[in-house]
């Protein structure tokens, strides 16, 4: 595992490559389905027809 | 097909039906393309490990540069047409195009201190593509910055437009110029110069990251759709408030 983790010595700038790229990712499609989610249920609390 | 999605209702109905499906199949490419990037495929004989910055480095810069082109093709639609679809795709695209230029910068950062020696260098495709970026901010900030979304719509669609010149400079700065920077290993007159068990992660994370990219800029569109509608449902009753 440890060798893994190392990955041949250049762990330090491999793993926060993925973490920052995923993290990113994750970070905006949350936040952007909860917006739509959000904006969604404005919409049909103010009775209008979704869609 | 094109008339046929830029109705808005059409458009959210279709978005409705996608999203869930291409997220699934999204998440199962990316998944695969960590398993074979981070565990199935070999180090390079030069690069060693740092190898695998590119299977997360290629797709973060193709998506930063082909999101910039959809972002100018919608900025053209809209000074053109002036669909308000056009406008809300422009507004949605450019965050995630932003963060997609910066995530280029930093993970090409990360693999350029190991390999070259230096976190940056002003080289013609590391100066192009950091270029890209302040373009994709100067586009959200002159959205955003007049009172009413309509106002700077045409503005930054202008300005989405004249920054696709800087995209044809990302892509050819390798050949037009000496750079530090490797020249294109994939998209290239003699064909791919990657080994297979390099390919393979590198292809899955290019079609699970471009399908993200497309299900973000869904969500974002649906989520500006409806924030329009009940802007402007809120001024049909102040009026109707008004006028009673």
């Amino acid at each position: 595992m440890s060798v893994f983790l190392e990955m041949g010595g250049y762990g330090g700038f491999i793993w926060p490559c993925y973490i920052l790229t995923l993290g990113g990712m994750v970070w905006i499609a949350v936040s952007s389905w909860r917006r739509a989610k959000a904006a969604a249920a404005r919409l049909a609390e103010l009775g209008m027809e979704k869609g | 097909m094109f008339d046929y999605l830029a109705n808005p209702t059409r458009f959210m109905r279709l978005a409705r039906l996608l999203v869930a499906p291409l997220s699934v199949l999204s998440a199962l490419l990316i998944l695969a393309g960590l398993y074979y990037g981070l565990l199935a495929s070999p180090p390079d004989y030069q690069q060693g490990d740092t190898v695998r910055i590119m299977y997360v480095h290629v797709p973060a810069a193709w998506l930063a540069s082909l999101g910039y082109v959809a972002m100018g093709a919608c900025g053209l639609f809209y000074i053109v047409w002036r669909h308000p679809l056009a406008d809300i795709a422009l507004r949605a695209m450019a965050p995630v195009g932003a963060m997609f230029a910066f995530l280029t910068l930093v993970t090409g950062a990360l693999w350029g201190k190991p390999m070259w020696g230096a976190w940056w260098v002003w080289d013609a495709r590391l100066t192009s593509m950091l270029i890209l970026l302040f373009f994709y901010v100067a586009v959200i900030a002159l959205a955003n910055a007049f009172d009413t979304a309509e106002r700077g719509s045409r503005p930054a669609a202008i300005l989405a437009l004249v920054g696709l010149i800087n995209v044809p400079i990302v892509k050819f700065s390798v050949d037009w110029w000496n750079t530090l920077h490797q020249p294109a290993s994939l998209l290239r007159s003699g064909g791919v110069s990657i080994d297979p068990a390099m390919l393979t992660p590198l292809l899955l994370m290019l079609a699970g990251m471009h399908l993200f990219f497309a299900i973000v800029v869904i969500l974002r569109m649906q989520a500006m759709l409806a924030e329009r509608r009940i802007a402007a449902l809120h001024i049909r009753n102040m009026a109707r408030e008004g006028g009673a």
